[in-house]
């Protein structure tokens, strides 16, 4: 089979990726997924959208593609609900050390036009009066911050992206790149040989291993983050509330159920996304810690879903000069879903050789050649 | 009888033409109906559902029951309040 360009990956970085190509006009754009739709990190993440980043370019990211997030619904006319809300997110500062970080954080958010600001307990409380209020001692709050439902917006990009052309196959495993004289001149998966000089790796936890099909070296992982749903509930918090030195966030959904996840320090990196009950152990000691009264709520469900680690936490988006056609939308450490529109647009750009709305050097593989030189994003759960 | 009026999933409330529109539409594993109409996500986790939409994949697909795989089973079995968790954890 013949395509102009082949995208390794159906979630939702792949899916804007192809709308964006194929909106500027580009054709014979295929998709494939190894497993069902949004089977991977897309359809398992915890639903937030947030602008409050502690680097300049994941609030650059996260700021633009939250214009698009408010516009999502009439530009891909999607018919049904995304479950988009602006009730913010209210992050706790726990530590003195914490508080001053985030100081900082908020100068910079504000300065890229990020409309947060620091709280005290009181001004915290008010908006979420179910807080314990000797579990944090400030926080900070940015109400255009919030949440989208990750299976409604990937199936608008990918509804959209159908109607402009662009073709799709699930359960289709990429197995080999044929590499000659430097170019890329086939994909061979499970089902079907792919005759294309253009690769896009949009694979999320299997990132790495699609890089060295083409005998790239990603410095990324895939690590297994867990979390847990309850029973639905009339609602009682507006927005996400999250703690990075406590190890939680935790929203209420507009379903009604409450979703929480954490991060496991001492997960292995490898491809799990089964379900701990040390995780359970873990996040109800924590949610008990910070809002007893949630504790009353039954669980009904607990998963897992693959971050893709990259070194700084921030991913890694564009082409590079070790593989003409190698295009990668990885290592988004856990923040895929809330950068997708720009993911999209930026690629799209790079791919058409277009000049790109943001300046992509420090976004570039090339960032971990001096290993030491690149600013880590320590706003991460 | 009215397909909107046989319930699907007691749960999350989905009826069967719900089902039926998302077949059409391409949508022909559990995983897929799962993720756009909530089915299998409620307090019986597909308890009740399970094998009733197993049964509509069947017979749109024109396939045997046996060859349409049902949901990933997820913990927990049954609802445990966070509070008891935390309580019954002795570290």
């Amino acid at each position: 089979m013949k395509t102009d360009i082949l995208i390794i990956g159906a979630g939702i970085s792949g899916v804007s990726i192809a709308y964006n190509l194929a909106k500027k006009g580009l054709k014979n754009i295929h998709v494939i997924d190894r497993g069902y739709f949004t089977n991977g990190a897309t359809g398992r993440c915890g639903a937030g959208v947030r602008q409050q980043w502690a680097t300049e370019m994941n609030c650059i990211l996260a700021k633009r593609s939250m214009e698009f997030f408010s516009i999502a619904k009439d530009v891909l006319e999607y018919p049904h609900d995304l479950e988009f809300k602006q009730e913010g997110y209210l992050i706790l500062a726990t530590t003195k050390e914490e508080h001053e970080q985030f100081k900082k954080n908020v100068t910079l958010q504000n300065s890229l036009g990020i409309p947060s600001r620091q709280l005290n307990k009181a001004e915290a409380l008010k908006i979420v009066p179910h807080l314990n209020p000797n579990a944090f001692l400030s926080a900070t709050f940015c109400q255009t911050d919030g949440h989208l439902n990750p299976f409604k917006m990937t199936e608008a990009y990918f509804l959209a992206a159908k109607k402009l052309g662009v073709t799709f196959s699930f359960f289709e495993e990429a197995t080999s790149i044929v590499v000659e004289h430097h170019k890329i001149t086939k994909v061979i998966t499970n089902k079907n040989t792919y005759e294309t000089s253009k690769v896009v790796n949009a694979a999320g936890g299997y990132s790495r291993e699609v890089g060295l099909m083409a005998g790239i070296d990603i410095p990324v992982y895939a690590e297994n983050h867990e979390i847990l749903a309850t029973e639905p509930i009339e609602k009682i918090q507006g927005p996400m509330v999250m703690s990075f030195s406590k190890n939680i966030y935790c929203q209420q959904v507009p379903h009604g159920a409450f979703l929480m996840g954490r991060s496991n320090p001492e997960a292995a990196h490898n491809h799990s996304v089964e379900s701990s009950w040390q995780f359970l152990d873990h996040m109800s000691r924590t949610l008990m810690d910070i809002m007893p009264k949630i504790g009353d709520l039954r669980v009904v469900r607990q998963w897992g879903g693959s971050y893709n680690m990259s070194p700084d936490r921030q991913p890694i988006l564009g082409d590079t000069d070790l593989l003409e056609g190698f295009y990668m939308a990885c290592g988004f450490s856990g923040h895929g879903f809330m950068f997708a529109p720009m993911t999209g647009l930026l690629l799209s750009e790079v791919i058409l050789k277009e000049k790109t709305t943001i300046d992509m050097e420090s976004l570039s593989l090339n960032r971990f050649k001096n290993n030491d030189t690149f600013h880590v994003e320590k706003s991460v759960v | 009888m009215n397909k909107k009026e046989i319930i699907i999933c007691r749960c999350e409330d989905v009826n069967l033409e719900q089902i039926h529109q998302l077949l059409e539409q391409g949508y022909t594993n559990f995983e897929d109906l799962k993720r756009l109409l909530r089915v299998g996500m409620g307090p019986c986790q597909a308890n009740t559902c399970g094998f009733l939409i197993q049964r509509e994949i069947a017979k749109f697909l024109n396939k045997p029951m046996e060859e349409i795989p049902v949901h990933k089973v997820r913990p927990l079995i049954t609802g445990v309040q966070l509070s008891k968790i935390a309580k019954d954890d002795k570290k």
